[in-house]
């Protein structure tokens, strides 16, 4: 029963402090510090294998932190066991990134989107009506009820799952890629639903996504991961309006636009050098080995998460009142320093 | 058969001329995949499903064709029953002709030596088609010594630098990993580089990206392009991102409840989009959505119909703005518009009723 409220005394759903997890010599997340407010989304957004995946799946605890502190409504529950952490299931969802893979093939989808309420207690004809529902929500027919996971489309899959992790009213929903396999206007009947329910329920939700725009609509927060640590952490029109650190500007850079003409003729930036290795991250700063950037110092020193210009960066180019490069303007390195480029030694 | 290439991943060429004559691609006038009339339907306990109905397209050498639609409109059983890797409670009839030689109906042992070889596949979920038991490299490998003849030892380093063509770091490292160590996107990456690794001259990329943040995306679109341009693969990419189509395509195939409603170059179909449903897609896009300062997305009302529902009626109609009675009692066909290379079908056409003077 510890602490985590803030100051104006509101407990968050969900905070982890200083999270390490690693998996023989991988170092997939290496200090990571978040909270989720309640009727909040909090986007966590990166590379890709930089720990997204593994922060979400730490905080519903499928996997068990190496150090650190995993709160959920004030409750420390880092350590606690299968048995312990019962209660606690029925106020946190996941949807998984690999929707195949995570729904029973024996089940039908009724089965599979019941089987929370189920385990709750719910009576079989209530559940047929809420499971009825839910998928009529997540714009599925409920015919689809009596069909099994391997018959249905990805994106059908996709709907099949937020609908089993929203109809138990989770506290927390912890998303990972929810709609990457939906058309684009599925994917707006998602998120309106998404942003629906969650301004109906006011659940908290961890959003895991690739996507910028569905950033950009639907979170309040964004956190940027770049190889199992946070670059930048901030409101949501801050990041967008003026990314700090060099990794986020570069990856606001790179979403393509749907305009052939204005696409082709975009200029991107482009990442020199290798994307580095979690079992052997660089020195310094993680992000100097392909930063356009960086300095001498950024490859020695870390660069620790501080408040600078509204939000968090972890850049030591960026001063305390936000100012620092924009590598979409093209900037480079301003002494002889140049870009790093390579492992290091 | 060809010699087994181990040069460097890049400046690769395909086997000589002298190999065969199959393995040129053709100049004639048939394209090298020449797709006609595909239907596909899926015995289930409550009846027949229809999921593909007289799909055609072509897929040319050189060529990148993006195929886009509603979620669950057919795209991956059309693309999977290319090369007959459909379940057993499908049916399909129609055409698919590889370099003129006909696949739907070849015998199994036809079909799994133009797999992998000829058309390579990266398939939606990259969980669901690894295997799990063993090591990522290992399957890489297995493709190279069933294709390409090659030896333990030999396709094992090519399997390394296939993984570094695509982008996964420390190749070394993670060819002893098996799928469930690798994060979604490395997984996606494996995929990938199973697919490109006998140089296919149909490369068909279902989601390649979805998994993959943008920077790493931007990086196998190159992938993609690069077996275009370079190689002279006729790729057919499935994706639901309008940016990475705009990116890419050269020409675009919009599917709706297992048909085609419309197709044609990229450009002309992002400026001028023809098919209503075609409209509102694009209508739904992120940038769209949040540039008119709608507090919405912009979603296209009603749920998509089974195509079992409406033999005789487009399949859009009810969800159609300019829908009228003989919507409902007639299936519009694809037709050429005078003096374009774009085909829509539908029976009221967007841009056409109204006098609109494109800017
Ligand atoms: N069970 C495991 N065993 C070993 N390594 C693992 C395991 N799970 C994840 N990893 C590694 O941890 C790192 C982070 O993986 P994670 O899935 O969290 O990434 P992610 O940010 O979600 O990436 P993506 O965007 O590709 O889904 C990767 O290098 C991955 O290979
Ligand atoms: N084995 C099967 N048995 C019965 N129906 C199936 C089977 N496989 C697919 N279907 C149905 O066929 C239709 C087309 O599915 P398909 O996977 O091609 O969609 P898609 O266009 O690729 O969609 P998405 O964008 O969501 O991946 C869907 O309605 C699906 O439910
Ligand atoms: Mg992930
Ligand atoms: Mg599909």
């Amino acid at each position: 029963m510890t602490g985590g409220r803030d100051v104006a005394g509101q407990t968050p759903v969900c905070e982890v402090v200083d999270l390490v997890k690693h998996f023989g010599p991988v170092r997939a997340v290496d200090g990571v510090s978040l909270r989720v407010d309640a009727a909040t989304v909090v986007a966590l957004v990166g590379e890709s294998g930089s720990g997204k995946s593994t922060v979400g799946r730490l905080i519903v605890r499928l996997l068990e932190p190496t150090e650190g502190t995993v709160r959920l409504a004030g409750h420390d529950v880092s350590h606690l066991s299968r048995r312990a952490m019962r209660p606690h299931r029925r106020t946190v969802s996941i949807v998984f990134q690999d929707p195949a893979s995570s729904l029973d093939p024996r089940l039908t989808v009724g089965g599979i989107v019941g089987e929370p309420l189920r385990l709750h207690g719910v009576a079989s004809r209530d559940r047929a009506r809420q499971v009825g529902e839910m998928l009529e929500k997540v714009g599925l027919r409920g015919s689809v009820a009596e069909r099994y996971a391997h018959e249905l489309s990805g994106g059908q899959r996709q709907r099949v799952s937020i609908a089993r992790a929203l109809v138990s009213n989770p506290s927390l929903l912890v998303a990972d890629e929810p709609t990457s396999a939906l058309d684009v206007s599925v994917q707006a009947s998602v998120l309106n639903l998404l942003a629906d329910l969650q301004r109906d329920l006011g659940f908290a939700c961890l959003f895991i996504t690739h996507d910028l725009s569905a950033v950009e609509y639907l979170a309040d927060e964004v956190a940027v991961m770049y190889l199992g640590k946070l670059a930048e952490q901030g409101p949501r029109e801050q990041i967008f309006n003026s990314p700090r650190h060099p990794y986020t500007q570069s990856l606001l850079s790179a979403a393509p636009v749907p305009d052939p003409s204005a696409q082709r003729a975009r200029r991107r930036v482009v990442l020199s050098g290798d994307i580095p290795s979690p079992v052997n991250p660089p020195s310094g700063c993680r992000f100097h080995t392909r930063c356009p950037v960086a300095v001498e110092r950024c490859s020695t020193e870390v660069p620790e998460l501080r408040l600078a210009g509204g939000s968090e960066v972890a850049c030591h180019l960026v001063a305390d009142d936000g100012t620092g490069p924009d590598v979409r303007r093209g900037d480079s390195a301003p002494e002889p320093a140049t870009a790093a480029s390579g492992e290091p030694s | 058969m060809s010699t087994p290439s181990t040069n460097a991943p890049t400046g690769r060429r395909r086997p000589n001329a002298g190999d065969g004559p199959e393995l040129v691609p053709t100049h004639s006038d048939e394209p090298l995949l020449q797709v006609r009339d595909l239907t596909v339907g899926f015995r289930t306990e409550d009846g027949r499903v229809s999921a593909v109905d007289q799909v055609s397209f072509d897929a040319r050498a050189g060529e990148l064709l993006a195929v886009v639609g509603e979620s669950g409109c057919g795209k991956s059983v059309a693309a999977t029953a290319l090369s007959g890797l459909l379940p057993h409670n499908a049916t399909v009839t129609g055409s698919v002709r590889l370099d003129g030689v006909e696949l739907v109906g070849a015998s199994p042992d036809q079909l799994r030596a133009v797999r992998g070889k000829e058309i390579a596949y990266i398939f939606q979920e990259p969980m669901t088609s690894l295997n799990p038991v063993f090591t990522v490299g290992r399957q890489v490998a297995e493709v190279l010594r069933v294709h390409e003849g090659m030896n333990r030892r030999d396709a094992m380093s090519r399997a390394v630098e296939l993984l570094e063509l695509v982008g996964i770091p420390t190749p070394r490292e993670r060819i002893k990993h098996y799928p469930h160590q690798l994060s979604g996107g490395l997984r996606q990456r494996v995929m990938i580089a199973m697919a490109v690794a006998c140089n296919p001259r149909v490369l068909v990329a279902d989601e390649p990206t979805t998994a993959l943040d943008v920077t790493v995306q931007a990086g196998i679109l190159d992938v993609l392009r690069d077996m275009r341009d370079r190689l002279g693969a006729a790729v057919v990419l499935i994706t639901h991102d309008l940016g990475v189509v705009a990116d890419v395509a050269d020409r675009v195939m919009v599917m709706y409840a297992g048909r085609v409603v419309e197709r044609g170059e990229v450009h002309e179909l992002f400026e001028r989009p023809r098919h209503h449903y075609t409209v509102g897609l694009l209508g739904a896009v992120p940038s769209a959505r949040t540039a008119d300062g709608q507090q919405r997305l912009r979603e296209i009302p009603g749920l998509v119909p089974t195509l079992a529902e409406q033999p005789d009626a487009c399949t859009f109609a009810d969800r159609c703005p300019a829908a009228s009675d003989k919507c409902r009692s007639s299936q519009p066909r694809l037709d050429v518009a005078p003096a374009s290379r774009h085909e829509v079908a539908c029976w009221h056409p967007a841009g056409t009723d109204r006098a609109e003077v494109p800017a």
